[in-house]
């Protein structure tokens, strides 16, 4: 089991937006549901590299700023007929705090 | 507990129906029990043609496989017809003897083939034309016997005559008019049809009243009533088909012609539904697939309990599915008093076009030979488009016009299946093809998910259109006339526009609530044009937000592939100084900008920018006196001007000076698109001035203003809206005209396609004719500027938002 790494306050991310996290391997997107929730993904899509951190974010899913592919945030999956998968990051918020896990999520199949 | 959905009829309505009731989330609602007819899963009728004609087969044509019914839980009983409903109990009872209860019935039983009640009208070898069996039993004629007589010089039945033809049949076609297909075709048309069809060697009997089928085991001929025969030893009766009602009407629900609904697609059963070819609807029945596809839609809102669907009838098109003959038909055409009738005829070419024309508007249209523009009048025909601006082109297509198409190459049937379609995406014609015919597409929106052709510029609609409606022949579901700003709603932009000011919508969230948005906070497509119609109607109140804005509009700049960005600094007018330049060098050595442009609209474009050094640079700029070119947004982008009288020996006025006024009146200004403005100092016309959004060219009494113009995809030259004797006239009616874009529009709709769809009268009206109306709209575009020229970037190198341009670091 990885170790939860913080790494932002949640009030630092604005409600359907994101921000992006540079670690040295690559950068990841942070977003925040209208309920708060928190999903880290990967910031590339799996199209064409996009960074996904750029698109407008709605339910759980984010549009690819570039060529408007549709990622599902909880799994990472382009979601309709295109094909493809960003990995995803464990997030948590915990006392206004936002934790990830830098080892990414099992691909949901 | 699930409720217990009975659905009786396994055809292309019915499961439509359950279809769309699964695409509104709804697939838990209900324990859905399907009972059919025919042996067969769900398959597309209208595709029998063609598998008659050898060009398809039965698998190519099935649209719903028995894996799809498991998948989705659905209990499929084929073979077993529903013989009687018991409405007290809320049982159906099948041949089979099985029982099965329901809380909710619907019925889509669809049609029966009509069969003319002659003598020997039950011999072997009589049939009609509607399912596979018929399909089976062409077929095997065809393999045994060598003549044909069709009933009925309709649609079905020439597409009937036709396949029996293909299979080495001699083929006679009977029909009791004097003209083919006359609920669609007129009399010239229908004379095309009929010629070209005997060019390939079908035969017919014309006027002709079938009197009795002969024959004693197996027909052998058809007897007329003038006492004529012709020799037979195949009939199919094509004539018609009659809504089957029997088992409704046994059961004591109210039926007509066909079972009666309401606009809900309700029986007088509160119960039970009924969708297809079996139903009645305000006193029309309807025999196409379009309008069945917008019965299942409506009725599957209300099994879904959401209730706000309404049917309110179709306007359908025709299309003749006979290999090598085109043919169109759509709305009425027969000319009533008044109608106006526009016919190119050109014998030679085989060509006939003839549109019924009513107040301005198309009300039906009628092509032989080249249908090409067949989906772009039904457009306008279905839109109620005032078509007075472009009448006089009208016939020679949509490419002649602005917003769409690619001229002559267009010619569908001719072009091989590599022929690159969408130029944005790089999709071929096979692709398209194939994408309808094996996934089973009958809208624009399917092939677009499914192939992403026509979904980026667009500029390939009509072509896709075309692909769609020669593919799937009548069975192409047009758009309806009312289009869903996306699939979060079932509003349109107008709707949605009458609602924020009638309603005082002034947050995202009171327009989500109202207009019962059906995602909880929107996409990406109707975010942005919510977040722009709510900041366009309440500039002194709405808070815009970021989150709904694309990211070029979020970060001020344009997002390049490679994630870095662009930055334009403004230069009113195109004017500039050596301090400016000076300025520009500096910010580009300080922060290593890779390249440097000067744009199309006479800018300097800076690319290669980290989004982190956007707002220090965009102080550099800022303390030397720029601000945003906004080159990146749905907004005011620049005026382009020539040398003008300065000193240009031909400048007839100050051109310069005017493009910088109308720069610093503009600038700023969100808008539905991006508009462009330009100023010319003579007639020359070196700033391009007509092929701008707005564009002036100066003259030496005054001002030439012209409207509604691009470059682009597809260059549309403007109109001339008016010719005014000063600079401040240029003004008000700038002011005005981008007042009356920006509230009437559609968000992502140019001035281009708008001027089209609204008509130059209608510009005309509330710019020139009504002067209290002009003043107002400028009034109210002045309001907004003083909200909208607030520098975004002096603002954000000053410290607004520095969360969307600052990443996390960490050590790991």
């Amino acid at each position: 089991m990885s170790e939860w790494i913080e790494v932002v306050e949640l009030t630092q991310i604005p409600v359907l937006g994101s921000r992006v996290i540079k670690t040295q391997e690559m950068d990841i997107a942070v977003f925040r549901g209208s309920d708060d929730q928190v999903y880290a993904i990967r910031d590339a899509c799996p199209h064409k590299n996009g960074p996904l951190s750029q698109g407008i974010m709605h339910g759980t899913s984010v549009t690819c700023p570039l060529h408007n592919w549709k990622i599902d945030l909880n799994s990472g999956e382009a979601l309709g007929p295109d094909e493809g998968c960003a990995n995803v990051f464990p997030a948590r918020v915990e006392k206004g705090r936002v934790y990830l896990q830098l080892k990414p999520a099992e691909a949901v199949a | 507990m699930k409720e217990k959905l009975v659905l009786i009829g396994n055809g292309m309505a019915g499961i439509r129906t359950l279809e769309e009731l699964f695409k509104l989330e709804e697939v838990d609602k209900y324990e859905i029990t399907v009972f059919g007819d025919e042996p067969h899963p769900n398959y597309n009728r209208i595709m029998l043609s063609p598998v008659l004609a050898g060009e398809k087969t039965i698998d190519d044509i099935i649209l719903n496989s028995r894996e799809w019914y498991a998948e989705n839980d659905i209990t499929l009983h084929t073979g077993d017809p529903v013989v009687k409903i018991d409405r007290i109990a809320c049982q159906v009872k099948s041949i089979s003897g099985k029982s099965v209860a329901y809380d909710r019935l619907l019925i889509a039983t669809g049609s029966n083939p009509f069969i003319i009640p002659v003598p020997g009208a039950d011999l072997d070898g009589v049939i009609g034309f509607r399912d596979i069996k018929d399909v089976d039993a062409m077929l095997e004629a065809a393999s045994n016997y060598k003549k044909a007589v069709v009933i009925g010089g309709g649609l079905l039945g020439l597409e009937a005559a036709n396949g029996l033809m293909k299979n080495g049949m001699d083929v006679t076609v009977v029909h009791l008019m004097d003209i083919l297909m006359e609920r669609q075709l007129d009399k010239s048309a229908a004379g095309l049809l009929k010629e070209s069809l005997e060019q390939k060697g079908m035969q017919f009997l014309m006027e002709a009243q079938t009197a009795a089928i002969l024959g004693d085991e197996r027909v052998t001929g058809v007897k007329f009533a003038d006492g004529s025969e012709v020799e037979a030893d195949l009939v199919v009766m094509a004539v018609g088909v009659r809504p089957n009602i029997e088992l409704a009407q046994k059961a004591g629900i109210y039926c007509e012609r066909g079972i009666v609904v309401n606009d809900t697609m309700q029986t007088f059963d509160p119960k039970i539904y009924s969708v297809g070819e079996c139903v009645q609807h305000r006193d029309q029945c309807y025999g196409l697939v379009a309008p069945l596809f917008e019965q299942a839609k409506v009725c599957a809102n209300h099994l879904a309990h959401l209730g706000y669907g309404r049917y309110e009838g179709s306007v359908t098109s025709t299309k003749l599915k006979v290999t090598g003959i085109d043919l169109f038909s759509a709305g009425e055409f027969t000319e009533e008093e008044g109608d106006e009738i526009l016919v190119m005829q050109d014998p030679a070419q085989g060509v006939y076009k003839k549109l019924v024309i009513r107040d301005n508007q198309i009300k039906g249209a009628v092509m032989y030979g080249d249908t090409m523009d067949g989906t772009w009048y039904f457009q306008l025909l279905r839109e109620g488009t005032d078509i007075s601006g472009f009448r006089s082109t009208i016939f020679f297509g949509q490419h002649d016009l602005g917003d769409a198409g690619h001229g002559d190459e267009a010619r569908i049937a001719n072009l091989s299946d590599d022929a690159e379609i969408c130029g944005c995406n790089g999709v071929c014609k096979g692709d398209i093809v194939n994408a309808i015919t094996t996934k089973g597409l009958f809208t624009l929106e399917d092939v677009r998910i499914h192939t992403k052709a026509s979904a980026s510029c667009g500029s390939c609609t009509g072509l896709v259109e075309s692909i769609l409606a020669s593919t799937v022949g009548e069975g192409y579901s047009a758009a309806p006339s009312k289009k869903p700003m996306c699939s979060c709603t079932e509003h349109s932009h107008d709707e949605v526009i009458e609602a924020i000011q009638k309603e005082a919508l002034k947050s995202m969230r009171q327009l989500f609530d109202y207009l019962n948005w059906k995602t909880p906070d929107g996409c990406a497509s109707c975010r942005p044009a919510l977040n722009y119609y709510l900041l366009a109607r309440w500039p002194e109140e709405y808070q815009d937000d970021a989150q709904s804005r694309f990211i070029n509009e979020r970060a001020h700049g344009n997002i390049q592939k490679d994630g870095t960005y662009s930055v334009v600094p403004r230069m009113f007018g195109g004017l500039c100084t050596p301090k400016d330049l000076r300025a520009i060098a500096d910010v580009c050595d300080k922060f290593d900008v890779p390249e440097m442009k000067v744009t199309g609209g006479q800018r300097i474009d800076l690319f290669g920018v980290k989004k982190e050094d956007l707002p220090p640079m965009w102080k550099d700029l800022s303390d030397a006196g720029f601000v945003s070119g906004h080159a990146y947004g749905k907004a005011m982008r620049t005026v382009k001007t020539c040398a003008g009288k300065t000193w240009c020996r031909f400048g007839t006025q100050n051109s310069t000076g005017l493009g910088v006024k109308l720069e610093e009146l503009t600038w700023g200004s969100w808008m539905p698109h991006k508009f462009k403005l330009a100023v010319s100092g003579c007639p020359r016309n070196c700033a391009e001035a007509t092929i701008k959004d707005f564009g002036v060219v100066c003259v030496d009494s005054g001002y030439e203003l012209h409207i509604g113009g691009n470059g682009g995809i597809k260059v549309r030259v403007t109109d001339l809206l008016c010719r005014v004797e000063t600079e401040e006239e240029v003004l008000e009616y700038c002011g005005a005209f981008t007042q009356l874009y920006r509230e009437e529009a559609h968000y992502l709709e140019r001035t281009a396609p708008w001027v089209e769809r609204v008509g130059l009268n209608h510009i005309k009206q509330c710019i020139l004719d009504d002067e209290a109306g002009r003043k107002a709209l400028n009034e109210r575009f002045k309001i907004g500027q003083q909200y909208a020229q607030i520098d975004p970037w002096k603002a954000r190198a000053d410290g607004a938002h520095t969360n969307e341009f600052t990443p996390i670091e960490l050590a790991v």
